[in-house]
């Protein structure tokens, strides 16, 4: 079998015809894993018997003349931030090093009813913070298209196994462009759905008014149908949203004429050229496809960075202080008092991004200070957001690029905390709007890195993303 | 200069985090260049503004409530919850002596 050149449809296809079974593919895609994985440590450990005991229940299923589910032996990999039963769950820190989580994530369960055969966990930024994918406590992953590269981040490992083979779709979170900008520097699609389309429950948070589930894949196809197995309202998650999940497989239907498509006009300022070159491409495409396009503004974006970086940090520093030695596995050896306990395990088992973001958020949120940063924020996202339903009122959906540049090389960025945060000021506005919002790749530069446009939709309209993006792809392919 | 380092200890002692006198100088570099640039939120009038806490949609009243019934298939007994404890005893959680004998 060739995990690398497969999709759900032709795993679909074969295991009707077949040509192997799902615990052979199953095992395949682990030895594959296994072989590869060096290269790039982009997963962080293996699940061979969940993942077999999976594979056997849909042969079973297969042999009684059951349908498989949406998923049906697809091999997948899921981030480590995300809590699976009984299978070590890291977030990429030292400090849950040996965390075996007592529950399954809401996305994992649906997945698995529908067939998934979740193979690994995927290597991220210690607690998904990070551009870069150099913040895991167990080494950096490489980006597969160019190893001496960062994959991006927080999802890293996410976007690398896809691009790489060894998984054929997997999950990822992103709260500030997590998904997206590994997508984009990783050459496959990746997706952050509308805040609410899926359960956080079994997400380990890190900032929960921004916190997204979303999939990676190698097509359009593959990521509309991830969403659709693992969306809709949850009971464990009262943020989950009651909305009705569409069929976004029956969007992808080609009928992008007459669509008018935003490009804010704050977004292609500071783009690196050869990237913009590519986006401007793209958009020429859309607009072969019978799309209109318009020039629209988001006045609000130059703050966005100052703004997500209180918010998050503040949301952070609050969530993160549960590991203190008391619950979640590690505690220091020098813990003579609480208090000592308490300063002690966090001090050695945060990395520094960590550390500098409990920092941050602890301060913003602090007596005479909390006006001045985190309410100011919060009013500036609400800017933010109202910026993006002005635009939705004139336009479709909104075009922009991923990020300002495409993959960097490894340790090029990570002396300046600022200059990587600036890094993602094309895709923290989604995140601080709650709208869905993808990477789709576009092209590559004269070096080979992949880079991948941004395409915006409103709340709840995945249906119009895929069905732009899918148009997209297919006339690139065509 | 938004903060000095003495600002910096205080800040972790209130996040119960430990630094070594080397992280206290490289987060003060660090946390005040980051506080510098978000002076850019100033430029912004947000006068009248309600502040944005959560994403917010149109949704029925009580859309995130849920029947009150019991779900045994998720009900945690205290050996599960504290499997993860770096010490447990008698269904608790054991940390250091908090109240020291008079």
């Amino acid at each position: 079998v060739n995990i690398p050149s497969l999709t759900i449809s032709q795993i679909k296809a074969d295991l009707a015809a077949k040509i192997y079974s799902a615990v052979e593919l199953a095992q395949a895609a682990l030895d594959f894993a296994a072989s590869e994985n060096p290269k790039t440590n982009a997963y962080l450990h293996f699940s061979a018997d969940r993942a077999l005991a999976a594979a056997r229940a849909v042969d079973d299923k297969l042999a009684r003349g059951e349908d498989p589910g949406l998923l049906g032996g697809v091999p997948i990999a899921v981030k480590d931030v995300i809590v699976t039963k009984g299978v070590r769950t890291t977030c990429a820190s030292k400090l849950l090093e040996n965390y075996i989580p007592p529950y399954d994530a809401t996305a994992v369960v649906r997945l698995e009813n529908e067939g998934a055969v979740i193979i690994g966990k995927a290597n991220c930024d210690e607690f998904a913070m990070g551009s870069s994918n150099e913040n895991s406590a167990f080494g950096p992953v490489r980006n597969p298209v160019a190893l001496d590269r960062v994959p991006g981040g927080s999802s890293g490992g996410s976007a690398a196994v896809v691009a790489q083979g060894t998984a054929v779709v997997s999950l990822g979170s992103d709260t500030g462009g997590s998904i997206r900008q590994p997508a984009s520097f990783c050459g496959v699609v990746g997706v952050t759905p509308t805040y609410g389309r899926v359960s956080r429950y079994g997400l380990v948070a890190f900032a929960s008014s921004l916190d997204h589930i979303g999939p990676f894949s190698r097509t359009v196809e593959d990521s509309a149908t991830v969403l659709k197995a693992m969306a809709g309202r949850d009971e464990c998650d009262a943020t989950s949203a009651a909305a009705a999940v569409p069929d976004y497989n029956a969007a992808l239907n080609g009928e992008v004429k007459g669509l008018r498509i935003g490009l804010p006009k704050e977004y292609f300022e500071g783009l690196e050229s050869e990237s913009g070159a590519l986006i401007s491409r793209a958009i020429e495409q859309l607009k072969r496809l019978g799309c209109t396009i318009v020039e629209i503004s988001l006045p609000t974006t130059e703050q966005a960075i100052a703004c997500y970086y209180i918010i998050c940090t503040a949301e952070a520093s609050s969530n993160l202080a549960r590991y203190d030695g008391v619950r979640y596995t590690s505690r220091s050896p020098q813990s003579g008092t609480l208090a000592d306990m308490y300063r002690n395990t966090r001090g050695d088992g945060f990395g520094r991004e960590c550390k500098r973001r409990i920092m941050l958020g602890t301060y913003v949120l602090s007596h005479g200070y909390y006006d001045a940063y985190y309410l100011k924020a919060q009013k500036v996202r609400a800017l933010i957001a109202q910026d993006f339903a002005r635009a939705f009122a004139e336009v479709d959906a909104i075009v922009a690029p991923v990020s300002p540049f495409p993959a960097f090389k490894l340790g090029e960025k990570m002396a300046d905390p600022l200059q990587m945060y600036l890094s993602d000021i094309y895709t923290i506005t989604g995140d601080l709007a709650g709208i869905p919002c993808m990477s789709v790749p576009c092209g590559n530069t004269r070096e080979g890195l992949p880079v991948g446009l941004q395409i915006l939709t409103k709340h709840f309209d995945e249906s119009t993303m895929f069905r732009l993006a899918h148009a997209y792809e297919q006339s690139r392919i065509a | 200069m938004k903060i000095t380092e003495k600002e910096v200890r205080y800040v972790a002692d209130l996040a119960n985090l430990r630094l070594t006198e080397d992280e206290i100088q490289a987060m003060a570099h660090d946390m005040d260049e980051i506080l510098v640039y978000m002076e850019k939120l100033g430029q912004v009038n947000t006068d009248g503004v309600e502040p944005m806490a959560q994403v917010l949609y149109a949704a029925d009243e009580t859309s995130t409530l849920r029947d009150d019934v019991e779900h045994p298939e998720r009900r945690f007994t205290s050996a599960i919850a504290t499997a993860n404890a770096p010490q447990a005893g008698q269904g608790y959680f054991k940390v250091p002596k908090v109240i020291e004998r008079a």
